[in-house]
């Protein structure tokens, strides 16, 4: 990646919060300090907290957090509420439901107001966002989108305006993602971590700044060739989001606000850019992907000095139907977008995506245990609803007396007359009964190419690797499955168990030699994975094999058959979308395995490239 | 939400545009299920239907929207006024089901505030009244509940609700069109679910420039002035309405020829869907597009076009075809009627 130099100063930017004065109009256009862009997303998003639907805010627990927040807090006008929604919030909490005490001693139905209502005209901090279930998100962004919580609950329907915007406070570590639905709703992607809390000084901005900016929030233009820049950038960097799209133009419009003009201008657009299309980036902007790239010439140290930032804004932004938004460099403005936006993209990110490009999209699990399967016996509550107890499904004494309860003055009218000497009337219809979610295991299966070429190979690295692979399931308590293929055919060494001992056993007697039927190894370890996943469990294939199949399903001979049919097999392990590990063995990897690798939507590792232990990290991070 | 964004200025999305449609000109195709990336104007299209459709008669007061001029069920109350109901024209109801409803409010209940203050036994109506004669939209259909998809599901075949709630029994009609939507990487949907909506359609997020211009240029243009915005689509809205009229006078009047039926069989065999609920639907769906387009007779192209989202979600899965099964409706589309 090109660095591209800022063209304003951002020694000015600091010394603006150094000494508490008003940073004027000169933005940096690059702003590569995190903290600084940090405190730019948080100043933006309280101009705008719906249009921007808020900051997602990964970092852990401590100073540099709590600085965030606490900078927000100073910006919002006083009385903003903002409300803190725990990850295992129950629905009538979130939502709103029936206040049963304030219920019977009025004796009509009293609503009790839902953390979401709670939080209108405000902010909702949700805390441990990472482990969020995915119902609970989803019913966050439903709130989001409509700016209402249209309650239907306990006898209650009843809809109230909810518009607030979200920080999602992600402690989450790489292998452990916020939810999707969410994380597309939310303009901002912000990092803290590697800050230090003393270098965290709050931005000079003060919240009648953001009453200003809000005031004029509405009449702020947006130029043309302005949203054009932000979607050829988009584009560029393989976002694909409409929703970021749209985003990226309203912080540009609030970012405009901020600094009291009446359209955007260019720097708005960059920072924009730099602030919510970037860290989204999917790829760098190639040339087949930014055509308009092809005519400027390529990417150049912008050598233009920091003094000279005489603001282009006045006439881009009053001439705003004149088409002229050009950048006073003479580059279109697309162009100086998308540099300024890959300056900003977090270092890493690609090859993170690059890691997990070719998985199929599949069901997401929290965290990194098997998944989740709900309305089993055991596990932890996942809820309550109407139901008999009984066929293994357990009472929920409080919840069925609280159902019971608003009925009592009824039910006891209508016996009237019957002596009774009950104290609580409960009928069948108040029954509740609790659901558990319960995570199901997770069976690794090691799938070994025994074959001659692979003995000689490298089938003492590959065991190695195995075993480190057994020490990390040990540690997660997943069951460990062993099969080899050698010769004509595959053939179980272990079926699924939780002994590493004898795993470890198996493998060590292995012998080598003979053909490579790859077609046979992984057709059984597709059959086993098969049948893990219909135990109830979820199955993770780790496939060891220099790809060199030579014998076919039948055990005949002949490398272009028995290459045909390891891809037939190798289909079928992705349209079950199986979660699959391919690690290379040859001493020099093939294109040929490369392509075998991505026909099962498997994750592919050349072992020539990898010590054990890094082997091992990846499968943690799949599985 | 009092305006919501007018159908007719989406932006592209045409096969989900015209899924929906489809399914306006003849409730009988079943739901319409809109699968997809997010941020595609799913929920859009469905909000921007109560504005869209021409309006229905009604009796005035009925909690079920009965129709005045229909003989068969209705509900009990209506049923009993029979000849001195009053009717007026009421907008067709596009229910939201919110995620996180209790069942109690999905079916109906006994009310509440009158058990309390007046210790009465009264029922309540829920969603699934509100949505009679309408559409029920379920964002984040493969995040509902388990116990709730199977109640709409029976709902949605019987069409009628039947309530029985502290000695009360209810029964009431509730036919209406389910609209779901959702995103496949939070879940797979259930295959009984799956083959009850009528057409499926993937929706993709648009990846050329001046579509995506158009899209947020739009977005922005509402946001900041809803009523000049909407004013400015209204003609467009209301030529649709008068063509969804039009389609639905028509529909009884559409010929399908019996070579078009055999065709649509072909087509099915060579997927190898199961049942005959890919059939019908292929046949209705190809009517009703007829119909929309004021053609009098159903023609191949109409099945041509009908045809992947009748289909697609009705197909087995083919582990050793990785192919999309949009792809595979198309390549069986192709072999049967050519290029």
């Amino acid at each position: 990646m090109t660095p591209v130099p800022a063209r304003v100063s951002i020694a000015r930017w600091k010394t603006c919060l150094e000494n508490r004065t008003r940073p004027g109009d000169d933005r940096a256009t690059v702003v590569d300090d995190p903290w600084l862009r940090a405190a730019l997303a948080c100043a933006l998003c309280a101009v705008d907290p719906v249009g921007t639907g808020g900051v997602r805010l990964h970092a852990q627990a401590g100073p540099v957090r709590d600085a965030w927040l606490a900078q927000l807090r100073d910006m919002l006008p006083p009385g903003t509420p903002m409300r803190r929604v725990p990850f295992n919030v129950t629905d009538g909490r979130l939502l709103g439901g029936l206040d049963l005490t304030a219920t019977l001693r009025a004796g009509r139905p009293v609503a009790e107001r839902g953390l979401l209502v709670e939080a209108h005209g405000g902010f909702v901090l949700l805390a441990m966002a990472e482990r969020l279930p995915p119902g609970t998100a989803a019913r966050v962004t439903a709130v989001m989108d409509a700016g209402e919580v249209a309650l239907a609950r306990d006898g209650i329907a009843l809809t109230s305006a909810a518009a607030f915007a979200v920080v999602a406070l992600d402690e989450g570590l790489e292998d452990e993602p916020l939810s999707t639905a969410l994380c597309d709703r939310l303009a901002f992607h912000l990092d803290l971590d590697g800050l230090r809390a003393q270098t965290c000084t709050p931005l000079p901005v003060s919240a009648a700044d953001i009453e200003r900016a809000r005031a004029r929030l509405p009449v702020i233009a947006v130029p043309p060739g302005a949203t054009e820049a932000l979607a050829a950038t988009a584009l560029a960097l393989g976002v694909s989001s409409m929703r970021a799209l749209l985003q990226s133009v309203r912080v540009a419009r609030a970012a405009a606000a901020l600094d009291g003009r009446d359209a955007v201008a260019e720097d708005d657009v960059t920072l924009a850019a730099q602030l919510v299309l970037a860290p989204r980036a999917t790829q760098f902007p190639t040339s087949e992907t930014a055509p308009e790239q092809a005519d400027a010439p390529p990417p150049e140290p912008d050598d233009t000095p920091p003094e000279d930032t005489s603001p282009p804004e006045p006439e881009a932004g009053q001439d705003a139907s004149d088409s002229d938004a050009q950048p006073p460099d003479d580059r279109p403005l697309d162009d100086v977008v998308l540099q300024a936006a890959q300056a900003a993209i977090p270092p890493g990110l690609l090859a993170r995506l690059q890691a997990a490009a070719g998985r199929l999209p599949r069901a997401r699990s929290a965290g990194r245990a098997g998944a989740l399967r709900a309305g089993g016996l055991r596990g932890r509550p996942a809820g309550i609803r109407r139901g008999t107890p009984g066929n293994g499904a357990r009472l929920n004494l409080i919840e069925t007396l609280r159902a019971a309860a608003p009925w009592q003055p009824l039910r006891r009218a209508a016996r009237a007359g019957a002596p009774s000497n009950c104290l609580i009337d409960v009928r069948p219809d108040d029954f509740r009964i609790t659901r558990f979610a319960q995570r199901s295991e997770t069976t690794t299966i090691f799938l070994v190419d025994a074959s001659g070429s692979s003995a000689l190979n490298r089938l003492a690295e590959a065991k190695g690797a195995v075993e480190l692979l057994l020490a990390d399931c040990y540690v997660r308590r997943d069951r460990v499955a062993l099969i080899a293929f050698r010769g004509t055919g595959a053939e179980v060494l272990l079926p699924p168990t939780r002994s590493l001992v004898r795993a470890k056993r198996s493998l060590a007697g292995l012998p080598g030699g003979g053909g490579t039927p790859l077609a046979a190894g992984i057709d059984a370890g597709w059959l086993m994975a098969d049948a893990v996943q219909r135990r109830g469990d979820t199955p993770t294939l780790v496939l060891l094999t220099d790809g060199r199949a030579n014998v076919a399903r039948d055990g005949a001979g002949g490398r272009a058959r028995a290459e045909e049919d390891a891809r037939s097999a190798a289909r079928r392990v992705r349209a079950s979308a199986f979660r699959a590990l391919f690690i290379d063995t040859s001493p020099r990897p093939q294109p040929a395995a490369r392509e075998l690798a991505a026909d099962m939507a498997a994750m592919y590792m050349p072992l020539s490239a990898a010590d054990a232990v890094s082997i091992s990290k990846i499968v943690r991070a799949i599985s | 939400m009092s305006q919501p964004f007018p159908f007719s200025a989406i932006v592209g999305q045409d096969e989900m545009k015209l899924a929906i449609l489809v399914a306006t000109v003849d409730a009988s195709i079943g739901g319409v299920l809109v699968f997809g990336d997010r941020g595609t104007g799913k929920s859009t299209a469905v909000r921007a239907l109560a504005a869209l459709l021409p309006k229905m008669r009604a009796v005035v007061g009925c909690p079920y929207q009965c129709d005045p001029a229909d003989g068969a069920p209705c509900c009990a109350q209506c049923a009993a006024g029979k000849g001195t109901l009053k009717s007026h024209l009421v907008p067709v109801p596009v229910v939201d089901m919110p995620l996180g409803a209790t069942e109690d409010r999905v079916v109906g209940a006994l009310d509440l505030e009158r058990a309390l203050t007046r210790g009465e036994k009264a029922f309540e109506p829920g969603l699934l009244a509100r949505a009679n004669r309408g559409f029920l939209y379920i964002d984040e259909v493969n995040l509902l509940e388990d116990h709730l998809v199977d109640l709409l599901i029976d709902v949605a075949a019987s069409g009628e609700n039947l309530v029985e709630r502290e000695g009360l029994s209810v029964r009431h009609p509730a036919r209406f069109v389910i609209v779901g939507s959702g995103n496949p990487e939070e879940g797979e949907l259930r295959p009984q679910l799956l083959d009850r909506f009528g057409l499926s359609v993937e929706v993709t997020t648009p990846t050329d420039l001046p579509t995506r211009v158009e899209v947020v240029r739009r977005r922005d243009a509402y946001e900041r002035d809803r009523d000049a915005f909407v004013a400015h689509w209204k003609k467009h809205d209301d030529k649709l309405r008068k063509k969804i009229i039009a389609a639905r006078e028509h529909l009884p009047n559409v010929q399908v020829p019996d070579g078009v039926v055999e065709q649509a069989a072909r087509l099915c065999m060579a997927l190898g869907t199961d049942g005959l609920r890919g059939e019908l639907t292929l046949i209705r769906a190809a009517r009703a597009l007829a119909a929309f387009e004021g053609d009098d007779a159903v023609r191949d192209a109409h099945l041509r076009r009908i045809a992947p989202p009748a289909l697609r979600h009705r197909l087995r899965r083919d582990p050793l075809d990785d192919a999309g099964s949009g792809a595979r409706v198309d390549r069986a589309v192709e072999d049967l009627f050519g290029k």
